[in-house]
């Protein structure tokens, strides 16, 4: 009874703030509105005993990648709102339910079918991050170093990208000085 | 009412297609980016549950791999976006339909 009234709660609320993360102008109130769907399908992941998922959906998502979002923010001029052509609602709606509907078709048909057995079953005794654990670091050892290696490459890669002429301002210098000093560049 | 299997699988479709209308709809960069957020999250409930009703921890694991996956997507895409926001100055999908050097 609580699990079904906790699952349409968070279901409603987590539909609700993506609903206006994909249809708001304004930037700062779809990263707010995704931050906090971010926070509601971790709930998802409490109810589904999956608690370490859900730990670690709050710490990378709301924690991470929300705060990369905020502060890369501020390299844009969010104010200036990008000019949305707006085709036709309908078809855009439809393709995209219909195609939404077909990836979980070909993800679950399998499962529905019923001859699937657990690869790794849990084992009831042991804790979830306990099971988490035993899982990853036997069978899944080799992804598990693959992910930290993709994951330093991508903290280089960020810095490498966004770090170069940090120490000028994009806003504040005009085109004139901009000329000026490539002009140096090119005589020196 | 006993909640099951399919009522995960139907909210997960239905946040993939908020997100799907979400990358087919906004011409801003950055909101594409949300959207690309929510389509991960949606895939990430249906593997939760599955994981969760048919006792088996691989798809747990495959939610955890996917969030890796979404880290580094953001870091390495959003210093992407800066660069491309510092020689054009806007954000706009359709400004950057040009594949000039």
């Amino acid at each position: 009874m609580f699990e079904a009234v906790a699952f349409y709660l968070f279901a409603f609320l987590t539909i609700t703030m993506f609903i206006i993360t994909v249809t708001t102008s304004q930037a700062l109130y779809a990263l707010t509105a995704l931050a906090a769907g971010m926070i509601f399908i971790s709930a998802f992941f409490f109810i589904l005993g999956a608690d370490f998922l859900g730990a670690i959906q709050i710490i990378v998502y709301t924690g991470a990648v929300m705060a990369l979002y905020a502060f890369g923010m501020m390299f844009f001029d969010t104010t200036r709102s990008v000019k949305e052509k707006q085709g036709n609602k309908f078809i855009i709606t439809g393709l995209s339910t219909l195609a939404a509907v077909l990836v979980v078709l070909i993800v679950a048909a399998p499962m529905v079918s019923d001859n699937i057995v657990a690869f790794y079953p849990a084992i009831d005794s042991m804790g979830n991050t306990q099971n988490v654990g035993l899982v990853l670091f036997t069978k899944y050892l080799v992804p598990f170093e693959l992910a930290a290696v993709m994951l330093l490459v991508a903290m280089v890669a960020g810095i490498v990208l966004a770090g170069k002429k940090m120490d000028r301002s994009i806003t504040l210098t005009n085109d004139a000085e901009l000329e000026i000093e490539k002009n140096k560049k090119v005589l020196s | 009412m006993e909640i099951g299997l399919n009522h995960y699988l139907v909210l997960s479709t239905i946040l993939f297609a908020i997100g799907l209308v979400g990358v087919m709809r906004r011409k801003n960069l950055l909101l594409l980016f949300f959207a690309t957020e929510i389509l991960l999250n949606a895939v990430n409930i249906a593997f939760a549950a599955i994981s969760h009703y048919y006792g088996d921890m691989t798809g747990q694991m495959f939610a955890f791999f996917i969030i890796a996956v979404a880290a580094s997507e953001v870091a390495v895409g959003l210093g992407l976006l800066i660069v491309w926001y510092k020689r054009h100055g806007s954000i706009d999908l359709d400004a950057l339909t040009t594949m000039k050097g």
